[in-house]
């Protein structure tokens, strides 16, 4: 269980958010929503302690990750995986080098197990075929499925996405909407996402955490958010020109 | 104000980069790499720049001291104790600001908008020890390298100017340079170009490490790393002179 307490973050006079308050619970998925420029990117980047808040706690297996000093944070953040916005691949190595990074610095596998790990995952995500490939050489949609790929390589407990389907088409954002609910599923993984895209909302999520006006606006399930009436979170639904009800 | 602030930024940098150099695990792999492109892919421009330093040296030199007074030998002691002294170093050095810390920034600054240093730091790594400690490495532990070879080719080139221009004879050439030589010119070339070392690779590192503003931000960082490192050679060059000779 991941808790987030009384979180505030401001950079220098401007305030991001505060007072953010609320729990994911293991296996969950969960989906921040809200506004461009809203924080949801650096909420993110609080749960696994690479920015630290002003005050508040994020408490994981009950302990305030604030309170660890750097190498506990570093161990502690490889049990999350993190699919970047720009899938952030190294571009100065391939797909296969990209996905075996992980493994070859945090795990004792040889070289044949990491080959095999790498196409393992690489299979999950329907991309044994380009391994060899540059990423250069790689349309948005691959360079998203291979991150997911890199991510999910040291089997985390915690997965986080940061707008996994933005600058997609709608066809591959469904195919990534599909991994999101597949890893989940097989490995038992608690998700993050960051979105602003209510399809992928509705297709991936079980609870919801609308941060809108420097705060938490809205959290709950997708079933109370279908129901409830709260003018910005309807808003900002219709206005993704998504009818919920 | 903001000197200072700039000054505390990269005081900061350096002192983590000195707690992670004892990371050697994580930067292992890097260091040799660094090794190479920071060292052995600079020979050839360095044997070009020794060479012309060193020829054109010789010319003018025997343009200005064309006296029947004066002997030829001279050239060769005056050309030698430059190179030695102060050309091999600085020359090389201004060069190498240009493409070690023009390389160096571009290539943190790239990773650090795309976010690939927020991926290295999420999946557990020290960035600093994977980027920044090898990068400083390469250049203390390579620029004395190549400050050799710059002193060699330089003199070759000054004795081969000499030659073919009919102005010093290789013989009284290399009298004069024989007859001032002293080994603490040469102990000061390296001590030099072991400091020059240190603010190229640290100082790009730091302007990479710390760039923003996607393209435009990375292009600035290259611009500052080397015109910054170019200042501080000069300066290192001038309180190095004022302290050990």
């Amino acid at each position: 269980m991941i808790e987030i307490k009384n979180l505030t973050k401001s950079f220098g006079d401007l305030l991001v958010w505060e007072n953010v308050d609320f729990c994911i619970e293991d296996g969950e998925t969960l989906a921040v929503i809200g506004r461009s420029g809203c924080g949801k990117s650096v909420l993110l980047k609080h749960i696994n302690a690479l920015l630290t808040p002003d005050s508040g706690e994020v408490i994981i297996k009950g302990e305030n990750i604030y309170e660890m000093d750097y190498v506990d944070q570093r161990k502690l953040r490889q049990k999350f995986g993190v699919l970047f916005q720009g899938s952030a691949l190294f571009d100065s190595i391939n797909t296969f080098e990209n996905v075996a990074f992980p493994l070859r610095y945090f795990s004792d596998f040889d070289e044949n197990e990491i080959r095999e790990k790498v196409m393992q995952a690489l299979t999950y995500v329907n991309l044994e075929n380009v391994a060899e490939k540059e990423t250069a050489e790689l349309s948005g949609g691959m360079r998203k499925r291979v991150g997911l790929a890199r991510a999910i390589i040291l089997e985390p407990e915690y997965i986080m996405y940061d707008e996994p389907t933005s600058g997609l088409d709608p066809e591959t954002a469904n195919e990534i909407n599909e991994l999101i609910v597949l890893m989940a599923e097989k490995f038992d993984i608690t998700s993050i996402v960051i979105t602003h895209d209510m399809h992928s909302v509705l297709d991936v999520a079980d609870k919801v955490a609308f941060l809108n006006n420097q705060k938490l606006s809205w959290f709950g399930t997708i079933d109370e958010m279908r129901r409830s009436e709260q003018k910005d979170l309807i808003d900002f639904i219709t206005a993704s020109e998504y009818q919920i009800k | 104000m903001y000197a200072l602030k700039e000054l505390g930024k990269y005081s900061s940098l350096l002192y983590q980069s000195l707690r992670s150099s004892t990371e050697f695990s994580t930067y292992r792999k890097n260091l040799f790499h660094e090794l190479v492109k920071v060292g052995t892919e600079s020979i050839p421009i360095i044997m070009l720049v020794g060479v012309f330093t060193g020829s054109v040296m010789t010319i003018q030199s025997a343009y200005q001291l064309e006296s029947a007074f004066i002997p030829l030998s001279t050239i060769g002691a005056i050309v030698s104790e430059s190179i030695l002294l102060e050309l091999a170093a600085v020359i090389s050095g201004l060069v190498l600001a240009g493409k070690v810390g023009a390389r160096v920034a571009t290539e943190l600054g790239t990773m650090r908008v795309s976010e690939q240093i927020d991926a290295l730091e999420s999946m557990g790594f020290n960035s600093i020890s994977f980027l920044v400690v090898p990068r400083v490495l390469a250049g203390i532990l390579m620029f004395p390298v190549l400050y050799v070879v710059a002193s060699v080719f330089g003199l070759t080139g000054g004795v081969a100017a000499g030659y073919f221009s009919g102005s010093v004879p290789p013989d009284d050439f290399l009298k004069g340079a024989r007859m001032f030589f002293y080994p603490w010119n040469v102990a000061f070339g390296v001590v030099k170009s072991f400091v020059f070392g240190f603010i190229i690779t640290s100082v790009a590192c730091y302007k990479g490490y710390y760039a923003s503003g996607g393209a435009e931000g990375v292009g600035k960082s290259t611009t500052n790393a080397t015109v910054m490192g170019c200042i501080y050679i000069l300066l290192a060059d001038f309180l190095l002179a004022a302290l050990l000779l």
